[in-house]
């Protein structure tokens, strides 16, 4: 058995952990061999993932307030790694974004450039830094660098902007997943979402989250890889896709400019159910302007350095060091399932379109279409439509619509895996909603609790009484979020684009000039979080209400506005007031070596 | 000048080498979309472009990511700051 402390054991526990997941695979497998039903395997996934990420959660419970806020800062560099990949890669990079590429092509792409290149920003400009102050939440160090209730205040509001809208999507994405692996309607399944994920972080906070998430790691790059190389190998693409779909890349494009990209009519689009998508952008060559894809490039990358669930990870290392070494860990475990993901999209838009596989339904007759049984599934599950717009009984690829989610959950299915593995893909994408929901509610709870309640309105809260209020507005947001998340207003992938604008809109600039300028002020932080946030969201709502917009800058890529604004005012409202006292610069000094001790006393 | 002065002066020299290897993967080649894909050089048989928004930045990224991680500790080093293993 195990001796010793827990986190000596980690490498074992992990292992055994990881073992006993495969063995139920496994299990699963036979268990449909011998007859066990689609439905009785969805939700077993799901239940037993759950069940362990809720043990994991008990056993992590604590009264301590690091423990509570920043895990102890024990979290050894590689796990950290892990742990943020979790943190980071959501229900959007697991259920959303290989649907993205599907439809969009290598305009969407650039979503994967984003969020990796982002990482350099942050082990750059400023994870080591932030772990050198020692702070519990992002706004406690805007708060103590530049001074101040406002701009302690201010970091909050744009933090919980940022985050809530992130969240939402997360929950709803939680609540997707749920409704179709327990067949249950969405809006119970958002709840049963929302309790999974307060069963992980209300009794550990930190510390429980960081080994869930763990966890959560485990099971979602399994579940991301094993069908991806299943079907690969299963179409005679190549054991390893990631290097061997050359071919099938270029055969796409030669199916694409064979059938042509036919533009419905609105009348017809009418009749699509709302929420899904025909292909109409070519897959691989380069299908848009260069400024589409380096804005939005531009956005994600600034937004991961921005958003506070991340930051917040690399405040549980053990040193400055393994902070910046586990920021490189991070980005390598994300770039796992990333690389993986355009090699899905391939994949899944091959074997429905080519008429030479058989599997493909493009040219087929609609009536037989329609007689398919994973059509039938997925379209009582409202993600896939046909409709012969031309009158000519075979199915052309402007009349065969899709959700994208369905490029994740379903594919497996269409390229006639066995059930087993279509139950796995269900529980990895909870998993990562369900890790990435967690860092997000309690970033926000613990922003409201640390920062306004006990730094601002009762800075004489004894600890128990700091840990209750934690707790009890980690319930209301999560509570908040699912019920916003149960109307439905906005999809996973848009919502999370949004989230990263906000982010960067208000806390890029100051956060970084926080460590590399040191004349940046109060004032001038201040000025820069608040216009820089009003600016970013004035023009999302001016071009969501029909506005043209300038510069190319969609609603998806309000940010670049948004931070600009926020660094001209910063700069210029810094500059024309007082630079700040010798104290802040000292500790700014302090701040910019590793060595020493942190900014911020371990209880504070 | 002081110690920390030279060690900052470092680390920053460091930090403006990594953003421009940073800023030519994640920016400076996509403004060549079209060109890298009419590129004869198609590494595993992709359009050069579609390799490198799939694949090639990210694991520039990645191995970035790790080297930088080590000059700065060697930066850290030659000044004396770094962390003891125990705090």
């Amino acid at each position: 058995m195990i001796k010793g402390k827990f986190i000596d054991n980690l490498p074992k526990v992990y292992g055994i952990y990881t073992g006993g997941f495969i063995g139920f695979i496994i299990l699963m497998a036979i268990a449909e061999q011998m007859g066990m039903s689609a439905k009785a395997i969805g939700i077993s996934f799901v239940v037993f993932t759950i069940a362990i990420y809720a043990i994991i959660g008990w056993l992590s419970r604590t009264l301590q307030m690091d423990a509570y806020y920043v895990a102890g800062r024990q979290v050894p560099t590689v796990f950290n790694g892990m742990a943020t990949a979790a943190d980071w890669m959501s229900g959007a990079s697991f259920v959303a974004m290989a649907g993205g590429i599907y439809f969009k092509g290598y305009g969407y792409m650039a979503l994967l450039v984003g969020w990796t290149g982002g990482y350099i920003l942050v082990s750059t400009l400023l994870a080591p830094y932030l772990r050198k102050f020692g702070c519990y939440t992002v706004p406690d160090f805007v708060g103590t660098r530049y001074g101040g209730n406002a701009a302690r205040l201010s970091a909050v509001l744009v933090l919980t902007v940022a985050s809530f809208t992130y969240v939402t999507a997360q929950i709803n994405a939680t609540g997707t997943i749920a409704s179709v692996a327990l067949d249950i309607p969405f809006k119970i399944a958002v709840y049963v979402g929302l309790a999974s994920i307060l069963l992980c972080s209300m009794l550990g906070g930190m510390r429980a989250v960081t080994w869930t998430q763990v966890a959560q790691y485990i099971v979602l790059i399994i579940a991301y890889l094993l069908p991806v190389f299943w079907i690969s190998s299963k179409m005679g693409a190549g054991f390893f896709p990631h290097l061997m779909l050359g071919d099938e890349v270029a055969r796409i494009a030669e199916l694409e400019s064979q059938f042509g990209f036919v533009k419905n009519s609105a009348a017809d689009l009418a009749t699509v159910p709302k929420g899904l998508a025909g292909i109409t952008k070519a897959h691989s060559s380069v299908n848009g302007t260069s400024w589409g894809f380096i804005s939005l490039a531009i956005c994600m990358m600034a937004g991961t350095a921005s958003l506070p669930h991340v930051m917040m990870r690399y405040f549980t290392t053990p040193s400055v060091k393994s902070a910046r070494r586990s920021v490189a860990w991070s980005l390598l475990f994300i770039f796992i399932l990333y690389s993986t993901a355009p090699m899905l999209a391939t994949l899944s838009k091959l074997s429905l379109i080519d008429p030479t596989l058989s599997t493909g339904i493009i040219g087929k007759s609609i009536a037989e279409v329609q007689a398919i049984d994973w059509y039938q599934n997925w379209n009582q599950a409202n993600l896939m439509f046909v409709s012969d717009f031309n009158g000519n009984g075979t199915l052309e690829l402007n009349e065969f619509f899709m959700g994208g989610k369905a490029v994740v959950l379903a594919t497996p299915e269409i390229a006639g895996l066995p059930y087993v593995i279509s139950g796995l893909v269900a529980a990895g994408g909870m998993a990562a909603a369900m890790s990435t929901a967690d860092g997000l509610v309690l970033a926000i709870a613990n922003a409201l609790s640390h920062d306004l309640y006990y730094k601002i309105i009762d800075p004489k809260a004894e600890a128990a009484k700091r840990l209750i209020v934690a707790r009890v507005l980690l319930v209301i947001i999560g509570f908040a979020g699912a019920t916003i998340a149960a109307m439905g207003i906005q999809g996973i992938l848009g919502s999370v684009i949004w989230a990263f604008d906000f982010a960067m809109s208000g806390l890029f600039f100051p956060l970084v000039l926080g460590v590399w300028w040191k004349r940046a002020n109060g004032p001038g932080a201040v000025a820069g979080m608040l216009l820089g946030l009003a600016s970013g969201t004035w023009y999302l709502i001016w071009v969501r209400t029909g506005g043209a917009g300038f510069l190319g800058i969609t609603q998806l890529t309000f940010g670049i506005v948004g931070a600009s604004v926020s660094l001209v005012s910063m700069v210029v409202v810094s500059l024309l007031t007082k630079a700040p006292d010798a104290a802040t610069q000292d500790m700014i000094d302090e701040l910019r070596i590793p060595s020493g001790k942190t900014i911020l006393g371990k209880q504070h | 000048m002081s110690n920390k002065t030279k060690h900052w002066e470092k680390t920053r020299g460091l930090l403006f080498v990594t953003l421009a290897i940073w800023f030519v993967f994640s920016i400076g080649i996509f403004f060549f979309g079209t060109e890298m894909e009419a590129s004869s050089f198609r590494p595993f048989g992709y359009p050069l472009s579609y390799y490198m928004t799939c694949q090639g930045s990210l694991l520039a990224f990645v191995i970035l990511n790790f080297w930088f991680a080590g000059r700065q500790e060697k930066i850290d080093e030659e000044f004396g700051f770094t962390e003891r293993e125990d705090s």
